[in-house]
């Protein structure tokens, strides 16, 4: 008859036990000088798409191959935007971590939340724009990248249509639009863009699908601002050239590939966690492009001519050196009004609100 | 060739590309349905023929022995679920959801060496003189052969179910489970034998979408055409014929629509993303207002466990 109270207080007790290790383990927050700085990283996809969350943990990578012993690195990956990234931003925090990089647009207030409640972690938010004491925010200016394959783009097409596959109407992936359309109508004035959005950042059949829609329609250079390498691979089934996003997809389009726009996070991440090393870290605001490193390239395709390299590498070398800017004067709307005289350049400000089409581009944007 | 028909084929060469893997998903799934059994987990076992269908294809350089791997993935994870509902009676619906995130997950898992590897595809039909006929040729001779599989699989599925007597045991026991059993069939075997089939549908359904579609591996790729093919079989009201015309209605609406984007005509994304489930619904509506209707073709017991000695 006694049996079994003891033993279910004996379970209780077991349970009650195991419940406070949890506890314990939990509110460890207190690092040694001599441990290794823990550097968290929370991604919105899988570190599998090839392209955007890729393009993160190849950073992570970088962090662990430079700092060895000295830092240890954990992420997240498949992170829903929202409730469940708070709880994993949380975790992340009361788990002892330094430095915690959260690198998507949609963390920015479960970042800015659990940064006011663990004042002594650093946070890196990615694309955002709310900063606190804590909380740094960084970007890249890809748009730069696209300026260059728009150049490309423009002295290589026969057909003089260039098809882009987007993703959503935000302002990043209408800036890319843009700088693409007015680089490469500088060098083809009878150039136009044609887009197609999928809406959805990844789905390679429906990329896939674009890119033949487009390339049926008369274009012969594909670009996107989508994730998967689907669209590049429909262009070298289809005999037409791009470019790749994000990451080198070479492997995937070896003659439909004539360069890539690829995002380099390595030098950031080994600079910021440098700086939590050092107890140098400060919050800023960072929008780096192709001078530091962050907006990079992966080589020219064999087939990519002489003079059009060189064209590009101009455009490379003048953003580098700030005698060009992608947005520079003059831009007409797509009625064929100037918005923006010669000589003038657009700011960030306007670049980070961006919500229309230049002239050349095809279509309306959804709103 | 005229550059307006040369358009026509290509729209409709990328239609076919767009419904066969929705063709080959729905169709065992209505086989598993019409036997009174309801499994969700058709993404997650898509999932899993893409990833292994492609690993084998990449290694051993065979398709045929990638598409042979791709639906025996689908009928294991068919298998786990059958066990699940049929030898244990958990519940068709929680199982099928579980089968679907359980399919990511391991798809994903097993496909961390094959990202970033690039595979030629399937090769196409090249038959001579009859794939070089101007717009016929490419239309009907210049495909894969799981595009004609499709086809095939279509209508012998029709044939079965409403010609033999096997297809009349399993609507039997799709509509009535315990009659059949008082009949001495053997309602779980064949209930067994139905999902496996849905697995391999769906299995083959996940190599069209890595071997041919967009001959390539990354998680998650089927993006949710497992619920569209899902939601095909209700607008079918469990029909076969209606099954193909309602995937190529949704795969040419996708198609169109990207196509009236790029000549820039704007048409909301969006609301084309949500038009099979849109569809779906109004067909429930449509069928819902006619019992009659519901009762010719709705398997009677679906999501029902049945237990022999009940």
């Amino acid at each position: 008859m006694f049996a079994l109270p003891i033993l279910k207080t004996a379970r209780l007790k077991k349970v009650s036990l195991a419940f406070a290790a949890v506890l314990l383990s939990l509110s460890s927050v207190s690092v040694n000088a001599a441990d290794p700085v823990k550097v968290g990283f929370v991604y919105v996809g899988p570190v599998g798409d090839h392209g955007w969350t890729y393009r993160h943990d190849i950073g992570r990578q970088a962090l662990e191959a430079k700092f060895g012993d000295k830092v240890k690195t954990t992420f997240v990956e498949s992170v829903p935007e929202g409730a469940d990234a708070e709880r994993v931003i949380r975790k992340l925090a009361s788990d002892g971590h330094d430095l915690i990089f959260t690198t998507s647009f949609g963390y920015m207030n479960p970042t800015n939340k659990v940064a006011k409640q663990f004042p002594n972690v650093k946070f890196e938010h990615a694309t955002g724009y709310k900063r606190a004491d804590n909380v740094s925010t960084y970007s890249a200016r890809f748009y730069e990248g696209r300026a260059v394959i728009g150049t490309m783009a423009g002295m290589m097409t026969k057909s003089n249509i260039a098809g882009y596959i987007a993703s959503f109407p935000i302002p990043e992936v209408v800036r890319g639009i843009n700088a693409f359309t007015i680089a490469m109508r500088k060098v083809n004035p009878d150039a136009e863009v044609r887009v197609v959005w999928v809406n959805s950042w990844y789905d390679p059949g429906k990329e896939s699908d674009a890119a033949k829609t487009l390339i049926d329609q008369g274009a012969d250079i594909i670009t996107q601002h989508t994730d998967s390498p689907a669209p590049l691979q429909a262009a070298q089934e289809r005999g037409v050239v791009g470019f790749g996003q994000a990451s080198d997809v070479a492997a995937f389009a070896p003659d439909a590939q004539l360069t890539a726009i690829i995002d380099d996070w390595n030098q950031y991440y080994i600079d910021r966690t440098q700086a939590v090393i050092d107890g140098t870290w400060e919050s800023q605001d960072v929008w780096h492009g192709i001078d530091s490193g962050m907006v990079g390239f992966a080589d020219y395709n064999a087939s990519v001519p002489d003079d059009v390299k060189a064209a590009a590498d101009v455009i490379k070398e003048g953003i580098i050196d700030g005698s060009f800017h992608p947005f520079q004067g003059p831009i007409n709307n797509q009625a064929g009004e100037e918005i923006l005289a010669e000589g003038e350049v657009l700011d960030d400000g306007v670049l980070l609100g961006m919500d229309y089409y230049v002239e050349g581009v095809q279509g309306s944007l959804p709103k | 060739m005229s550059p307006e028909s040369n358009m026509f084929v290509m729209i409709a060469l990328t239609i076919i590309s767009a419904a066969t893997p929705l063709v080959y998903a729905a169709i065992g799934e209505l086989v598993v349905e019409k036997s009174g059994v309801l499994n969700l987990g058709v993404e997650g076992m898509m999932l899993a023929g893409a990833v292994s269908g492609f690993a084998v294809a990449h290694v051993s350089g065979s398709a045929m022995l990638g598409v042979l791997a791709g639906v025996f993935a689908g009928m294991l994870l068919a298998l786990i679920f059958a066990f699940l509902t049929l030898g244990l009676r958990a519940s068709q619906v929680a199982t099928g959801l579980a089968l679907t995130i359980f399919g990511i997950g391991l798809s994903a898992l097993m496909g961390q060496a094959l990202i970033g590897i690039a595979y030629e595809g399937i090769p196409s039909l090249n038959i001579p003189y009859l794939s070089d006929i101007p717009v016929l040729g490419p239309l009907l001779f210049q495909h894969d052969l799981l595009v004609y599989g499709s086809f095939a699989l279509v209508i012998a599925v029709s044939y079965f179910l409403k010609y033999t007597r096997a297809g009349l045991i399993v609507r039997a026991i799709g509509d009535s489970p315990e009659a059949a059993h008082a009949l001495g069939y053997p309602v779980l075997r064949v209930r067994y034998l139905a999902t496996l089939f849905g697995g391999a549908c769906a299995g083959l359904s996940g190599c069209y979408l890595s071997m041919a579609y967009a001959p390539m591996w990354v998680e998650s790729m089927s993006a949710g055409r497992g619920w569209i093919a899902l939601a095909l079989v209700v607008f079918a009201t469990w029909q076969p014929g209606r099954l193909l015309f309602g995937a190529y209605l949704f795969g040419g609406i996708t198609i169109l629509q990207l196509h009236a984007q790029a000549i820039g005509i704007n048409v909301p994304s969006q609301l084309m993303s949500m038009l099979p489930y849109v569809a779906t619904i109004i067909v429930l509506v449509l069928i819902s207002r006619d019992r009659g209707r519901i009762r010719k073709n709705a398997p009677a017991s679906i999501g029902q466990a049945f237990h022999p000695t009940k």
